[in-house]
């Protein structure tokens, strides 16, 4: 079986995914055509060079909805012969994109693939494209839907995480990412959003508030009380699939909480021989990939039964792996990674994450397996774990080793 | 003679009056519906005829509901195969209602007659939904009337197109009330809640719905048109997005997903609303008739509407003459005897309330007061009303007082001794033909009856608190109770509007020795070690409305305490103290339960119930091994239901309705199973002996089936078939 090996790795600044955010202006193709431009003039990609492009995207409507991945390459300079993939897993899209891309590689299906994903939360609402399951009453009820707040507040209960210890991992992602960020760390990945005139629209991750602390955060309304326990009342729902607990520990607000943002990732992923064609010299091979369905009422769980899989599947250990990223969807999610692999604190996500940059859905997957990459190779280190939560109970991995 | 005739006046308004022969209110019935259809095809087809006026004949109400029969009739009408009997007889019905609906306009709302609804009053059920496919309602103004779809309250839901056309009319948040909770509203608040249209002084109902019919209205309904758009957003519209999220939420956190009904309308309605209606008509009948094949459904239906209202209107009575009650005296002023009191006295009978002091007696009848203000400030009373109300009780000392009384109900102190001396006291002023009946929940009447000189009118009457709210009424004969005694207390029952179960004299009678055994295996659980949240939301999640250590709470500790003492003292060396130790632990520590603000559960400053009592963890640790939910709901479940088929076999239930009824509205057993003895028929006698056998096993002799349950499972009997009380009467 052919080897897959990543080759490139980009992504934009994060912009907040607010009316006042910088990327607010940015269509999702046009931020889409900016990174896969990126990933076209780094490597020097002319003509049909790529088989596909798969793109990730969590809200697949309106300006995202129309197989965005074709109208992203239409939109780019790339070569109309490469075609477009849109692809959704929720918040693992773009790590999806990546590890389908790298499973077609291994099969022999193309030589070369950019894989990616993006999400202008800001501009298409999270939640937009409906969902049957949050919605109709018999799918609801059957699995007992929650929103993911609520699951991540049902981690820390079910699992003894208690608000304080959530914001302690809120404080150290903004003073992990003020600190990347400070000793340019992103500096290979990021690519800044320019106009059409080629002027600069944004060059940082703009969501980041380094001066946070716990006081700060001590400060900060649980987000998901009142859903849970007033109107209407969803803890009852939780408190029937997880009878054994008494009430849901409302822990999680927007300080440990990942941030909404708008923001695009690619990862230029191919064989051997697709960088022999192109003079590319390969950065890391992917070793292994996997997901995983989980109880869709605790939701996030995720990371770790897919982790154990793809230990199982690759037949490696916890003790393998140097450094890890697991997305900071919520603190809780986090915390229980590390509570179930007895993993230390300094191996994950050490340049921060989502709490403090921000989680672009579609594009999460995709930039947390360039992080992870840019980092092996900064503190030359050889294998990596990156692996999200995903909504409606799903979790999955992608491992990358160094060559 | 039919129940639907056509009249047409000279201006040529057709006034198709339903009248139901030989009842005093309209029930839809098979014929109904087939004579209602022929009637309008017949004045659509007329050309004489400008318009149509469904009214009622009789004088102050449209229609009660719909003759069960109907459903059983759909059911057997395809064969051996009920579901498709069921759609199709829904959607003929559906056809008949959508016919009125359009009028006969084509497919371009061309044409067509008017269709108005004259309400004299009340409408329930199909008795509403036939109105709501009618162009225009005008309702009698009737505050006493009462509008709406009451369907959900008996496990089934609005399923001849009355949920697609509110939903409608009025949007999904906007109709739950209705659909949802059955919320019924007098004609003024169902008007200015958007399900009629107009409220009319009653001898003007007919002229105003001529008028309108004359007028030449539009008549084409808003979601026939094009471009409707549901009030509040469909379901994916931004709007209706959250409230369809927080809809579906809200009805599995409150019926703890054992209603099959309220998940099935929500469906209904959910799928309904991106479809054209007749589409959205189909869904509501599929969805309907999921329903209706459910055994809850069924089980609820027959408990909770047919066999309750069977028991109100004397199913069991012994056939003496009529023993209403004129003149009732209640010894003993406490919560019990006040409530007694208040409840007789709004019935319309005179009240003689005594107690040792004057202070004690006025203090019972305070209580009436208290209860009236309340009342006349929730306007659900009139202070004219206060006034007859209190104006028919003689709080009073005196027992001479009680000349004249047909009745008395004793509700002292629970004491052997005090009761038998009230008896002979008030046995020397009323003599012994007056029926005597004794308020108790645990001592034996038979014993009590040696007190009384005549134990053939000495009678127990088991009223549950508060007793204004609770609705059910065990009435208890002894050995030697005679039948004017239980038709005595079975019409004061019916005068004070509660539904009584006839049982014979056992310890504890029917509720209690049911609801004891289930409190008692919470506490035992507690003991073993399992997880009282476990324990709480298991039951919950079984339809017991409150968990095992939350009903301890509420009845108190100390209750349970004196009861335990009390049973070992009767049973001796047959007496289980399982419990006792936790029982009298927690009476030591002084938690005695709600009213020392501290029980199984903790309570704030204000008394209101907060989490579990940390010290219970502290005494009984949590074991490494917990049992998992199954198998806690089971325990919790047998504790009850073995009692009941105990009772059974005992001969204490002399009909298993009184047994499922009892339940449900006595102590609140799992509405949704329609009672206990309708569980074990739902999950089968050979499963039921064979689980429960197994947790016998495991957890004592006390699980092991009762020799009828073995009986049972071994034919492979159900107690509905074997103890048919249709058959026997």
């Amino acid at each position: 079986m052919a080897e897959a090996y990543i080759y490139d790795a980009v992504r934009s600044p994060r912009g907040k995914g607010r009316k006042d955010g910088s990327l607010h202006e940015v269509t999702a193709a046009r931020l889409s055509a900016n990174i896969l431009n990126a990933v076209k003039s780094r490597n020097g990609l002319e003509g049909h060079a790529v088989e596909d492009v798969i793109w990730g995207n969590a809200t697949q409507v309106m300006e995202q909805g129309g197989c965005l991945a074709r109208t992203a390459v239409l939109a780019s300079e790339l070569d109309e012969r490469i075609p477009g993939l849109s692809i959704n897993r929720f918040c693992a899209s773009g790590m999806e994109a990546v590890n389908l891309a790298a499973n077609q590689i291994k099969g022999g299906a193309g030589m070369g693939y950019i894989a990616g994903g993006v999400e202008m939360m800001g501009r298409v609402p999270m939640g937009s494209d409906g969902a049957a399951i949050a919605v109709d009453p018999s799918i609801a009820m059957d699995s007992y839907f929650v929103p993911q707040g609520i699951s991540a507040d049902i981690i820390a209960t079910e699992y003894g995480f208690t608000r304080e210890q959530a914001d302690q991992l809120g404080v150290e992602s903004q003073r992990r990412a003020k600190a990347a960020w400070d000793d340019n760390r992103f500096a290979k990945s990021i690519v800044p959003v320019l106009d059409q005139n080629g002027l600069e629209i944004l060059s940082h991750d703009e969501y980041m508030r380094p001066q946070t602390d716990m006081q700060s955060l001590g400060g900060l309304n649980p987000a998901f009380q009142a859903m849970g326990e007033v109107m209407p009342g969803f803890d009852k729902v939780a408190l029937m699939k997880y009878p054994h607990l008494e009430k849901v520990n409302h822990i999680h607000h927007a300080g440990n909480s990942s941030g909404i943002v708008d923001g695009a990732a690619a990862v230029l992923i191919g064989s051997k021989e697709f960088g022999e064609a192109h003079g590319l010299k390969p950065r890391a091979r992917i070793r292994a990939t996997a997901k995983i369905g989980t109880d869709p009422t605790i939701m996030l769980t995720g990371p770790v039964p897919v982790t154990e899989h793809i230990m199982k599947q690759s037949g490696m250990a916890i003790s393998d792996i140097d450094l890890f990223e697991v997305n900071e969807a919520f603190a809780s999610v986090v915390l229980r990674f590390m509570q179930a692999f007895d993993v230390d604190n300094s191996k994950v996500n050490v340049n921060g994450g989502s709490i403090a940059m921000g989680h672009p859905l579609g594009a999460t997957g995709a930039i947390i397996i360039g992080t992870l990459l840019d980092e092996l190779e900064r503190s030359d280190k050889e294998v990596g774990l990156a692996t999200l939560c995903v909504a409606s109970g799903m979790g999955a991995a992608t491992i990358i080793e160094r060559v | 003679m039919t129940d639907f005739t056509l009249k047409t006046d000279a201006d040529g308004v057709a006034i198709i009056t339903w009248d139901t022969v030989g009842k005093s209110m309209n029930v839809m019935n098979q014929q109904g519906f087939l004579d209602l259809d022929a009637l309008i095809d017949q004045a659509l087809a007329d050309d004489t005829i400008k318009g149509v006026i469904l009214t009622s004949g009789k004088p102050d109400s449209f229609a009660g509901g719909m003759d069960l029969n109907i459903i059983a009739k759909m059911k057997e009408s395809a064969g051996d195969n009920p579901a498709k009997g069921l759609m199709n007889g829904l959607m003929d019905t559906h056809k008949i209602l959508r016919k009125i609906e359009r009028g006969g306009m084509d497919d371009k709302n061309k044409g067509g007659k008017p269709i108005a609804c004259a309400m004299q009053g009340t409408g329930l059920g199909i008795g509403f939904e036939i109105p709501l496919a009618c162009h225009r309602i005008f309702v009698a103004d009737n505050p006493k009337a009462k509008i709406g779809l009451p369907e959900i309250m008996v496990g089934i839901f609005p399923g001849m197109g009355g949920t697609t056309r509110v939903t409608r009319m009025l949007g999904a948040m906007g109709a739950s009330p209705f659909l949802l909770e059955g919320k019924l509203s007098n004609p003024q608040k169902a008007k200015s809640a958007g399900l009629v249209h107009e409220v009319v002084p009653a001898d003007e109902l007919l002229a105003a719905a001529k008028a309108w019919v004359l007028s030449e209205p539009k008549i084409v309904k808003p979601w026939d048109e094009k471009g409707y758009k549901m009030p509040g957003g469909a379901p994916y519209h931004p709007a209706g997005f959250m409230t369809f999220v927080g809809a579906s939420a809200m009805v599995n956190g409150n019926t703890k997903g054992v209603y099959p009904a309220a998940k099935a309308l929500l469906s209904a309605v959910y799928e309904g609303a991106m479809v054209p209606f007749d589409t959205a008509l189909k869904i509501e009948a599929r969805w309907f008739t999921h329903v209706l094949m459910n055994p809850s459904s069924a089980n609820m239906i027959r408990s909770l509407f047919i066999n309750k209202e069977a028991l109100e209107k004397g199913a069991v009575r012994p056939d003496v003459a009529d023993e209403k009650v004129k003149k009732v005296g209640v010894i003993g002023a406490g919560m019990m005897g006040a409530g007694i009191a208040l409840v007789s006295a709004m019935a319309g009978i005179e009240v003689v309330l005594i107690d040792a002091k004057q202070e004690s007696a006025d203090k019972g009848k305070a209580y009436a007061e208290a209860y009236m203000d309340k009342g006349i400030a929730r306007k659900k009373a009139t202070p004219e009303k206060k006034e007859t109300v209190l104006g028919l009780i003689n709080a009073t000392v005196d027992y001479d007082a009680l000349k004249g009384c047909d009745l008395i109900v004793e509700a002292v102190f629970e004491d052997v001794a005090v009761k038998a001396e009230v008896t002979k006291k008030v046995q020397a002023v009323v003599g012994p033909d007056c029926i005597f009946a004794t308020n108790t929940s645990t001592l034996p009447i038979t014993e009590l009856a040696k007190a009384s000189e005549s134990a053939e009118n000495f009678i127990g009457i088991h009223f549950f608190s508060p007793v204004e709210k609770m609705m059910l009424v065990e009435i208890i004969k002894g050995q030697e109770t005679g039948d004017r005694a239980v038709a005595k207390a079975l019409d004061f029952t019916r005068q004070i509007r509660k539904t009584p179960i006839v049982v014979n004299d056992a310890r504890f009678f029917y509720a209690n020795r049911c609801i004891i055994p289930y409190i008692n295996e919470g506490m035992r659980m507690v003991k073993e070690g399992v997880n009282p949240a476990l324990i709480e939301n298991a039951a919950k999640l079984v339809g017991m409305p409150l968990g095992p250590l939350q009903l301890v709470d509420e009845t108190s500790i100390d209750l349970g305490v004196k009861i335990a003492k009390a049973t070992k003292a009767a049973m001796g060396d047959a007496y289980d103290d399982a419990v006792d130790e936790i029982l009298f632990w927690m009476a030591d520590e002084g938690r005695l339960g709600r009213k020392t603000n501290a029980g199984f559960y903790a309570y704030n400053d204000k008394g209101k119930r907060q989490l579990l009592w940390d010290g219970l963890e502290a005494k009984y640790p949590l074991a490494d091994d917990q049992p998992d939910l199954t198998e806690v709901q089971n325990r919790l479940l047998f504790a009850q239901v073995l009692e009941a088929v105990r009772a059974l076999e005992e001969d204490v239930l002399m009909d298993i309705r009184e047994g499922d009824v009892g339940a449900i509205l006595g102590w609140g057993f799992a509405p949704w199973s329609g009672g206990p003895l309708s569980w074990l028929d739902m999950v089968g006698t050979p499963w039921a002996a064979e689980t429960t056998n197994a947790l016998a096993e495991q957890h004592g002799e006390r699980f092991k089936a009762p020799d009828l349950l073995e009986d049972m499972a071994a034919k492979n009997q159900s107690f509905y078939g074997r103890f048919n009380p249709a058959k026997a009467a």
